[in-house]
This record gives C-alpha cells, structure tokens and sequence, in this order.
C-alpha cells in the first residue's frame, strides 16, 4: 500500500505534534462533523463505510452506535486502548505516533453518540503513553477541540485518559467498564450490553483504538472511497502485528483481504534462516492454530476468509512459528498466560485454565502420562461453551487446535487413546 | 415482574408463568431443581458459576413474516442452540421449550461440578456444611463420581482466616459464587467484603474495621452453598443430621424474626440439649430469609450457666434455695397482704401468656400492673397499627415511608433492611431525626430537627398535610411540605416512630401526631397502611394489646408506698441503682427471673423463670403479627414458664389463672376482642412462600429456612375495622430540655449491655461502651477530650463514662447508649466534666 491511512505518521514525520497534524488536514474532519452533521448522519456514514471494529471482533461499527438506547442520557464513549493480547502491538504505534489522529476518532464517535464524555482507557502498562496522552488532550483543550461550545456549537466534549491496573482481561469490554468504575476487573453479564447499560449503567459505545483511528479518514474521504480498500465485505486498511520467526517484525497497514503469503513473504521478508514455516496463530494468544498449509498462506485476511479456515482473523497479530517449535510448548506457554490473566469470576474458566496449565506443564515435563494429551482435549473441550466471557473460550482454541492439528507432536496421545 | 402469563415447556411438563421469569425459577414452580450455587432468588442473577446449564429451544421464526414455523402436525419446530445456557439468567420467552434433563446439559453441569472439584479439599468428613451441602449434594447428583485431577495436586490455602470476630473463612472450601459479597452489597447495604486478586487466587477478604463490620453478616453463612463461611458461634460445632429443630420467634426486637433453634443433646452438657445455633426460618411478611446477627449470636442467655434453677426465698436476710411450696406459699402470703398497695412491674420481653396472666394476678389481688417502659404509643398502634395484610414488603413505588426519632438499624435492623428495599423499589421514605442515622443514606426527605423540637417538627408535617390553625406555629419548610405532598398523594403510607430523644410524653405525642397524619391523608385503616412503634424490647405491644401499659409517673409513684412488689422479667434496680433507696422500707418483693439480677437480690422470693427456647408462648410484634414459639431444649433445673409461676402464686392466693400456654391463649382470645378467633393451632398455620426455600432441594443452602410451624396472625387495627379515630394532639411542653448542662439523650444500641446480651460473649468486642458520644467542639466546651475519661452528673451522682466525639451530633447535647450504667431513660440535662485528678498523698 503506497499510502499510509492509520500509520500515517510514516509518511508524514511529526504527526505526533498538533501543528504538523493540522497543517496535513488534521480537526477538519471533527469540525466539519459537529458543524454540519447530525449525529444520524455520522452513524448513517460509518455504516456505509462498512467499517469493523478491530479489536478482535469485526462487528460494525456504525450498527454497535445504532444499538445506543434511544433518549438515555449521559452516554459515554470509551476507547479501548489495553492492548494485551500477546503479539499485538498496533495501537501502541497509534497512540504514540498518531495520537491525534486517534483522538478526533474518539470525538467524531462522541458526536455521533451524543455523549460529552469520553474515556481513554489505557493498559496499566502504558502509563507513560497515558501521560503523553494526558499533554495531547491538554493541547486540544487549549486549540478549541474540547470543551464546551465545540466549534461554536451547543456540543460539548471531554476526553479523559484511565489507565488500567494491569489485567488482560480489562480488554473484554464490560470487564473494562467494571474497571473504568472502580471496580475489580471481571466481565459482566450480557445482555445488558454496553449500549443498553455500559459505564456507570448508561449507553455506552465502546470501540477499539485502531477502529477509532479509521473516523477521520472516513469523514474526511468519504465511505466510497474507504470501501474502495479492502474486500467487500471487510472493507478499509488494516494494521497486522507480525512478530514470532519472521524477519522483519512490526506492524504492517495493508488491506483487509491481503494474504497470509504476501503479509508474511512480501512484505516480512519470510522466515529466518529459510526455515519451513509451521503455524500461524493469527490473532496472538486466542487464536485457533492455523498449519501454515499452502491453502492456508493463500486465504485473504479477511474476517470471512480466516473464519473460514476454522480460525479467526481478531486483532491480526501473527504470531509465526517455524518447524523447530514443538507444539506442546505452544499450548503450556498459551495456556499460562490464560490462567494467568483469568479473572476467576466463571468456574469453567478459574478452574479448567489451572487445569489445563497443569496438564500442559506436564506434557512438556517429566510426568507425562499417556492419556495426559486426550485428558489435556477433554478438559479443554469441557470448558467450551461454558465461560462467562470470551477469554475462557479463547484459553481453550489453541489447546483445542494445536491437538486437532498437530496431533503427532503430541505422542503420548496416541498410546492414551488406543 | 409482568402480569403476562408466558406457556412454557420443562422437561415435557408445561407450566404458565409471568413472562420475564427465570428458567430456574420456573423449573422449581414445577418442582424441578436446576442446580445452582451463585444463584439466589433474593438477588440479581450474575451467571457466574455456570452450574445451571440447560438446554433452551426457541421457536424458529421464519425470517420474513416473524412467524412460528411449524411442522406437519401443526406443532412449533424447536430451535435450539448448540450451546447451553445459563438458567439462572435467562427470562423464559412463550413457547420455550426447556431440557434441564438432557445427556447434553447433564454432561455440561457434570463438567462444571468436576471444575468446581478441582479447587475443593473434599473435607466434607469434617466439614461444617456436611450434611447440608449444596456443592455436596450437587455432586452427588450432578457429579461424575471420580475424579480425573489428582488429589496429590489439589491447592493448599489457610482454612481459617477471621473476616471478623463472628465469620470466618475456609478459603479451600470457597467456590467464588459472590453470594456473600453480593448478600452484603445488594441486601444489607453493608459493602464491607469483596474479591481480592483474581483466577484461583481469587479470596474473599473484608475491609472494613472491625473485619466484616455488619450486623447482618450471619447471613451469609446461611447461603454460602459450601463450608466457606462459618460462624465463631457454631464452626466444628455439630453435624446437620445430629440436631433437632424448634421453630422460634426472636426476642430481641419488635420486629419478630422467625428464627429456627437448632438443638442437639452434648455430652460436655452432662447429655443436656443445648442450643446449637440459630438460623432465620422463612417468612416474607417479616424477616424473609434473614435474621440480625443480634438474633443470631445473641441466644445464651437463654440457657447459660448463669441461669436461675431453684426457687429462693430470703431466710435469715440471706437468699437461700427452697421448694416451690415453700416459696410459693411466702410469695402468695406477701402479695395478698399489699391488697392496693400490691404493685407489678413487668418487662417487655415476657410472653403474651405471661402478661396475661401477671395482669390478671395483680388485678386480681387488688393491685396495679404497669409495663416498665419508658415509651408510649402502643394503644393508637392497636386503633392504627398496619393491619391483618400487613408486609414491608409491598412497599414500593408510590408507596410513602416516615420513619420518626428512630435509629432504625440499631433498633430494628430487619425493619431498617425491608425500608431499604422498599425506598430502593422506589417509595418516597422520609426519615425525621435529630442526628444522622443509617437510613438517611436511602431517604426522599431527610428531616432534621433539633432534640426537643422532634414532636414539632411532627407536628410540622401533620399540619403541612392538612392546615389546622392549632399547629399553624409549627413551621414547615420545603422538605417538609414535599414529605407531606408525598404522604398525601401515596397510595399506602406506613410510619414508624421510636425514643430516640424523647421522653414518655414525647413518644405519645409523636403517637398522636402519626394517626393525625394517617388520618388525614387518608390511609388510616387502608391496607398495607398504620402506624408501628419501634419498641425497645420485642413483645411492648403485646403488652399493650392485653392491657398492662406503661406509666413511668403513676408507677414510681406507687412504687414510693408500695407494700408490696411483683416484678417479672424487669430489672428496676439494675437499671437504676438509685431507685432501690426509693423502695420503702419493708416492702415485699417477689421477682420471676432468668438470672441472679440486682432486682433479683433484693427479693424476698426469687422465682426461676424459663426462657423462651425452653417453652411455649407468643410474642405480638410491632406490625401486630402474633407468632408463636415452641420448646427447643427442655427446662434448665425447676425452672417454670412466668405464666405458671404466676398460675401456682393465683392457686394459692385463691384465683384461677389458666396454667398451660394454650388455654392462657384461650383465655386471651376470649378475654381480647383483637385476639378472638386465634389460637395455638391459627398461629401454627402456613401460607405458601416464594421464593420457595428449605426442603431436600438444592437450590438454597443452609437447612430449616422452610416455614412449617406458623407465619403468625397479623391482627387488625380498629380503622381497618372502620371504628371511628378520634385523636387530640398534644403540644410539646415548651420548657422540656432547658436548664443548664447538656442536653443528655439515651440512644439505643442494638449490641447493648443488656441481661440477654452479655452472656453472648461472642459480641463482646461489638457491645455498646460506656461512653458519651458528642460533638468534637461541644467537647472541648467543657473541657473533655475525645477518647479520654469523664463524668456525668446526674442527680448529684457522678457517672464515669469515656468521652467520643462525632461531629455529626448537634451541638448541646451528648448521648449516652442505654444499658451501658448511666441510668437514663428519658433525655435529661446533665453536667459534664472532666474526671477529678487522682488526689495524691
């Protein structure tokens, strides 16, 4: 791709400073919303875009506002920066390099669903980040891009960053309202959704950092335009995290729709050492493990495209591995993170992580016993369809996978169930 | 919940419910039991444990129209997921069609319970949920009978960590369902434990000091559905199956809890039944599922070591043991002696059976019966008290709540806890007080008035509500008039009025003033409508309702000339030691106790009373609920019921009094126009309760909650009968509360130190101080400094007391918790100091 749309700042240094922003268009698009949109007008626009949020599940955006309930005031928009899924790393570039870019997408957002306060929540981990964002809000407060009376308008708009106390679960987005409130971080029932009854109870959109980033762009460039990127059904650029044996990690702005081989090959510049590529774990720690298969390098990476395959395309953080990794060290080191970061709040998901954790350290131990592989599956599978929240079922997708399809790395299986 | 009834299927079995119903409760209408461990009906479902997993189906839908399809038989094709749902979640829809039954959702629950095991020590051997688990229970319904996770891995966490003095916690056995936390967030208000961590470190911890810091935190040990939560009164104290259950009515309040006694014979007791704890026993009209933890840890007086067992009569000046003969025979010569100079004191803890028949002895013997209290009101409780359909719990939205010098929480916690609920369904709750309490936090209209202005500031309201030139000197600001235009336009009003402040008079004014506001707002006699005092002892309106009322200058008086004296159940002279120098010389005493008190010492014939876990009787309650307690352990020593002491005194003395519980009830129904009709067998009647609780179930934790043994009967008030209410206003008397000194007003604490308290040492570190609590700046005015000694002084005696300080007590005036030495009842003035420099020599 000869332009960058969310990475912008690669082709334009200093974009981080709000005169450089502005001089490069930077506040037309959210001027030209308040002045002259109606917040309808703004979800109408998002919709035709066809944008999908991009923190994992590619749920449209312009549909999530459309559920905001009817008359309900104060609503609240909430970013989604806690970026923790293993191998993900593309909101972080955002936030550092193109934070204003970022911002007038939380704001557009606001206008659109008529809140007057949006929260920036930040992983723990980012508190440094969460620092610059805190000067770049003061920036926009001192520039007229916040506060009351936004471009001579009655809208009125604040933006205020909360950083988070270190839980990867505090990315599922009740689990983050819980936190945002006050509260520990454990993801709550839905239904209600965050629309009906989001922060503090009120209709609440939440959208990813990188989703948010696509607002201006879309405001400014028009649906059309955005739907001319990407696949039909998964339209617009989207930014893939490589990281694993890849030779050159980092984040790549593609369209949605490029192919495994032409991210990984092209664009990575393959596996080091010329060594033979063997899995991809497409969205970082909750991925379905794909054998990287010729069909499979072939498929589009596209939301429809990856399901397809039996995986999910998520966050887009490839995590590569190459034929000297053994499988069952994938799944202990998956599944330590997992029991690591579960909240413990649902029984299948406190109790079946642990669980596996112990079964997986102990295939890759010593004791291994022969039935440990089928029992590892059994456990796995028990939990599927039983969590609270999407945690516990991802915990279990690379376990689950990692046996279906690589079922000779782990042979102890073999003389368990014969 | 809706009114729409929705057809649903269960495991082939239809039902019709309201629509919005959850699947488990609509399982359980049926008699199906889905398990559960987080759920419970008295709260908002959070899906947590996942143990309720059923199979739903829906109605497919044909996309275009929104019609069912259906198929050749004319029957809806059933959709269901691939995954199963959590029933304890999910509102049934019409048409739904249920499998809690199928291999699939029988494998899903069994995952789950395996999951739960992993984490669990499996000690149920000695466990003190044993018995009554549901986790038990659940595995061995639910569970696949081995385990696949290897015992030698199993988690090893401290099995004993004090959230409080009262609960602990077995860490091990935690199931992390938030039952507790959300019990203590949701229903007591009292958010004082939480989660801490997360995944399996995830602990319960308290962060309130003292640890777990609520009066109801008993409760959670009910519905923990594992041995997690224990209580210091019962851990490792029995097994379930070892104890025996008597239904009970709590003592301790007006509010009258049901209570079960659970009871079992002890070797270390000499084979003696003693009581092994106690537990709420369901009833919706009164304390739902809950108790206080007051009524929970406070019962060994009941039946303590320090209780009386023989008869005594006083040889020689000396109290010695003796035969009932003996002592029966002094006491009835001595009483009948006095004719109208016989005078009977009697407390509010005694039975209705033993008020009976004590006003029936002294009556009978020419003297004159008085009820020691200090607060009045009880007679326009009877004319509009609440009435037969009485419950706080149909309180809601568009209901109106007024709640008058009264520390509810302290006084009353279950009545505190059911006008919570009721203010956060959303009636408009006023609470008119001269200091802050704990319910003003859920109060419409907080209204504060100055002590000595309480009676005033009610008839501030009654005259807001409708104008009378009379009261047009009492003020009403804005809350006030929008209290009142509340009050008006209510559908169903309810007001409860305590002491706190006041003196008798005052309390008979705010009686007063309470009917004016019924009646003029129209809701005197409607249902669900009255006036409740908040009495300070649990049966005063029993007292009341068979005619022995208090009088506190009448009876002082008589006491001053009394010949001789009967007092039952009533402390006089431990209350007030001053009072004993009043007692003339010479005068007869004859005292029916539980224990040695300092009236007791006295005595000339001291009578060994039983308590009322050692026999029948009944209490009236403050909503006039009539309720009857039974016999849990048998009589300590020669210990008889009052009401038969009394009867053996009558025989004697040449009067027949009824001398079994049930025919002194006979003889009340017949005697009382309120009480006709009801009997030991009405009072013994049940109605169906919901949510459904108790039995062999495993939906709720704990054992007995089920209500087999009676709801009581509430009685009716006169206006609900349609007897015209007549009621004269009365002015506060203007010079009440002047004079120097501060302003010293008794307060009532729940954890008092009372007879019936301080032998529960459990509650030792939570019992009321002997202190005086006043404004920080009020203090310094005379000279005190808060946490350091000081004294009272009070008709020229000198009360050692320990000088607290809170600034959100009005200035002028320093309180003083009853029970705690300083003999106040009524608010008086007194002059505070510093204590005296120890004199060197």
């Amino acid at each position: 791709m000869a332009e960058h749309i969310l990475l912008r700042h690669r082709d334009l240094p200093g974009l981080d400073r709000l005169e450089v922003y502005r001089k490069h268009g930077g506040f037309e698009p959210l001027r030209q919303t308040v002045t002259t949109q109606t917040p309808a007008q703004v979800i109408d626009l998002v919709k035709a875009s066809g944008l999908r949020g991009r923190g994992g599940a590619g749920f449209p955006a312009g549909v999530k506002w459309s559920f905001l309930t009817p008359n309900v005031f104060p609503r609240y928009v909430v970013a989604n920066a806690d970026e923790s899924e293993p191998g993900t790393f593309k909101d972080r570039e955002i936030l550092e390099q193109n934070p204003f870019q970022f911002l007038e997408g939380v704001a557009i957002c606001a206008y659109a669903a008529q809140a007057n306060l949006a929260y920036v929540y930040c992983r723990g981990e980012f508190w440094d980040l969460a620092q610059v964002l805190e000067d770049k809000l003061g920036e926009m407060r001192a520039a007229g891009f916040l506060g009351k009376k936004l471009f001579g308008t009655d809208y009125a708009l604040d933006i205020r960053v909360h950083l988070g106390a270190g839980a990867y679960i505090c990315g599922e987005e009740t689990a983050l309202l819980e936190s945002l409130e006050g509260k520990l971080g454990q993801p709550r029932l839905r239904p209600p959704f965050p629309a009906a009854e989001g922060l503090y109870g009120k209709p609440t959109v939440i959208n990813n950092v990188e989703t948010l980033t696509n607002l201006p762009p879309i405001v400014s460039r028009g649906a059309a335009w955005y739907r001319s990127i990407g696949t039909e059904k998964s339209p617009g650029p989207k930014v893939f995290c490589l990281s694993g044996h890849i030779v050159r990690p980092g984040n790549y702005e593609l369209p949605l729709g490029t192919t495994f081989r032409e991210l990984i090959y092209t664009h990575g510049g393959g596996i080091p050492g010329g060594r033979r590529l063997k899995a991809i774990m497409p969205a970082g720690a909750s991925s379905s493990i794909l054998a990287a298969t010729d069909a499979v390098l072939d498929t589009p990476m596209d939301y429809e495209s990856v399901a397809a395959l039996g995986s999910a395309l998520g966050s887009a953080s490839l995590i590569l591995m190459d034929e000297t990794v053994d499988m069952a060290w994938v799944v202990r080191k998956t599944t330590e993170f997992f029991k690591h970061e579960s909240c413990g709040k649902c029984t299948p998901c406190r109790e079946g992580t642990y669980w596996m954790l112990h079964l997986s350290e102990r295939l890759t131990g010593d004791g291994r016993r022969p039935a440990d592989a089928a029992l590892l599956e059994s456990v796995a599978r028990g939990m599927q369809g039983k969590c609270l929240c999407a945690l516990g079922e991802f915990s279990t997708t690379p376990v689950t996978t990692a046996l279906e399809r690589f079922r000779q790395e782990f042979p102890a299986s073999a003389e368990g169930s014969a | 919940m809706s009114d729409v009834l929705v057809r649903v299927t269960i495991d082939g079995r239809e039902i019709s419910v309201p629509k919005g119903m959850l699947i488990v409760d609509a399982a359980k209408k049926l008699g199906i039991d889905i398990p559960v461990f987080c759920y419970h009906p008295k709260m908002k479902p959070v899906g947590m444990c996942r143990m309720c997993l059923v199979e739903v189906g829906r109605p497919q839908r044909d996309r275009a129209t929104g019609q069912v399809v259906r198929n050749e038989n004319g029957q809806p094709v059933m959709q269901f997921a691939g995954k199963l749902e959590t029933a304890c979640t999910t509102p049934v829809e019409d048409g739904w069609e249920i499998r809690v039954d199928s291999p699939l959702a029988r494998e899903g629950r069994q995952q789950v319970v395996e999951f739960l095991l992993t984490s669990h020590p499996l000690d149920c051997p000695v466990c003190d949920k044993g018995g009554e688990c549901p986790l038990q229970n659940q595995t061995m319904s639910q569970g696949a009978g081995t385990s696949r996770f290897p015992f030698d891995d199993k988690q090893h966490l401290a099995k004993k960590v004090l959230l409080g003095e009262l609960i602990f916690l077995d860490r091990e056995r935690c199931i992390q369902c938030a039952r507790c936390v959300r019990f203590q967030e949701e229903i007591a208000g009292d958010p004082v434990i939480g989660f801490f961590e997360r995944g399996r470190k995830l602990e319960i911890v308290t962060f309130s000091e003292p640890g777990f810091d609520s009066v109801f935190s008993g409760n959670t040990t009910d519905i923990c559905p594992v041995g997690a939560l224990t209580t210091a009164d019962f851990r490792f104290g029995a097994r379930p199956w070892e104890m025996n259950n008597a239904a009970s009515i709590c003592p301790h309040c007006p509010v009258g809890c049901n209570l079960t006694l659970n009871t079992r014979r002890e070797a270390k007791s000499n084979g003696r039944e003693v009581i092994k704890r106690v537990l709420p026993r369901q009833n919706e009209a009164v304390n739902e599922l809950w108790i206080c933890d007051k009524g929970r840890f406070g019962h060994h007086y009941a039946s303590g070591p320090e209780r009386l067992t023989r008869p005594m009569v006083r040889r020689d000046g000396v109290l010695v043991e003796s035969s009932w003969d003996e002592a029966l025979a002094h006491a009835s010569d001595g009483l009948q002696a006095a004719h109208a100079s016989l005078v009977g004191i009697v407390g509010g803890r005694a039975s209705n059976e033993d008020l009976f028949n004590f006003r029936r002895l002294v009556e009978g013997l020419g003297g004159t019966a008085f009820l020691q209290s200090s607060m009045s009101g009880g007679e326009w409780v009877q004319k509009v008290g609440l009435g037969s359909s009485a419950n706080l719990g149909h309180l809601g939205q568009g209901d109106a709540i007024l709640v008058a010098a009264s520390d509810l929480h302290q006084e009353a916690p279950l009545w505190w806890l059911r006008l919570k609920q009721a203010a956060e369904r959303g009636a408009t709750l006023t609470v008119l007080n001269a200091r802050p309490t704990r319910l003003d936090a859920y109060a419409t209209h907080v209204l504060r008035c100055a002590y000595g202005d309480t009676e005033a500031a009610m008839l501030g309201l009654a005259n807001a509500v409708r104008a009378r030139p009379e009261l047009a000197k009492y003020p009403a600001d804005a809350g006030v008039r929008a209290s009142a235009a509340a009050m008006s336009s209510a559908d169903r009003l309810v007001i409860l009025f305590g002491q706190d402040g006041l003196d008798f008079g005052g309390t008979e004014a705010m009686a007063r003033a309470g009917v004016a506001l019924l009646t003029a707002t129209g809701h005197a006699g409607k249902p669900d409508c009255g006036l409740v005092a908040v009495w300070p002892q649990g049966n005063v309106q029993g007292a009341w309702d068979v005619g022995v009322w208090p009088d506190p200058d009448r009876a002082r008086e008589a006491l001053s000339t009394a010949k001789s004296i009967l007092i039952m159940a009533a402390d006089p002279l431990g209350d007030d030691p001053a009072q004993a120098e009043t007692l003339p010389a010479g005068c007869f005493l004859v005292v029916q106790e539980l224990t040695m008190t300092e009236t007791a010492k006295r005595a000339d014939v001291v009578f060994p009373a039983q308590s009322f876990v050692e026999r029948e009787g009944s209490f009236t309650s403050g909503e006039r609920r009539v309720q009857r307690f039974y016999p849990a352990i048998r009589p300590l020593g020669d210990a008889l019921p009052d009401f038969e002491i009394l009867a053996r005194i009558g025989r004697r003395s040449g009067l027949v009094l009824a001398d079994t519980a049930s025919e002194v009830l006979q003889a009340m129904a017949a005697d009382l126009p309120d009480y006709a009709g009801i009997s030991y067998q009405t009072l013994a009647q049940v109605e169906p309760q919901w949510p459904l609780a108790g039995g062999d179930d495993l939906y709720l934790g704990g054992t007995a909650y089920k209500n087999l043994q009676g709801v009581g009967t509430p009685l009716s008030s006169a206006a609900e009968r349609g007897e015209p209410i007549a009621v004269n206003l009365m002015e506060p008397e203007t010079a009440r509360g002047r004079g120097t000194g501060v302003l010293l007003v008794p307060v009532t604490r729940l954890y008092d130190r009372g007879a019936t308290l301080l032998p529960s040492t459990l509650l030792a570190q939570r019992l009321a101080q002997r202190a005086i609590i006043l404004n920080p700046e009020e203090a310094r005015r005379h000279s005190l400094s808060a946490d350091e000694p000081g004294q009272v002084h009070l008709d020229g005696r000198a009360h050692s007391v320990t000088v607290r300080t809170d600034a959100a007590i009005p200035a002028g005036v320093a309180l003083v918790p009853r029970s705690v030495g300083v003999p106040i009842e009524e608010p008086t003035r007194a002059e505070l100091s510093r204590m005296p420099e120890p004199v060197t020599s």
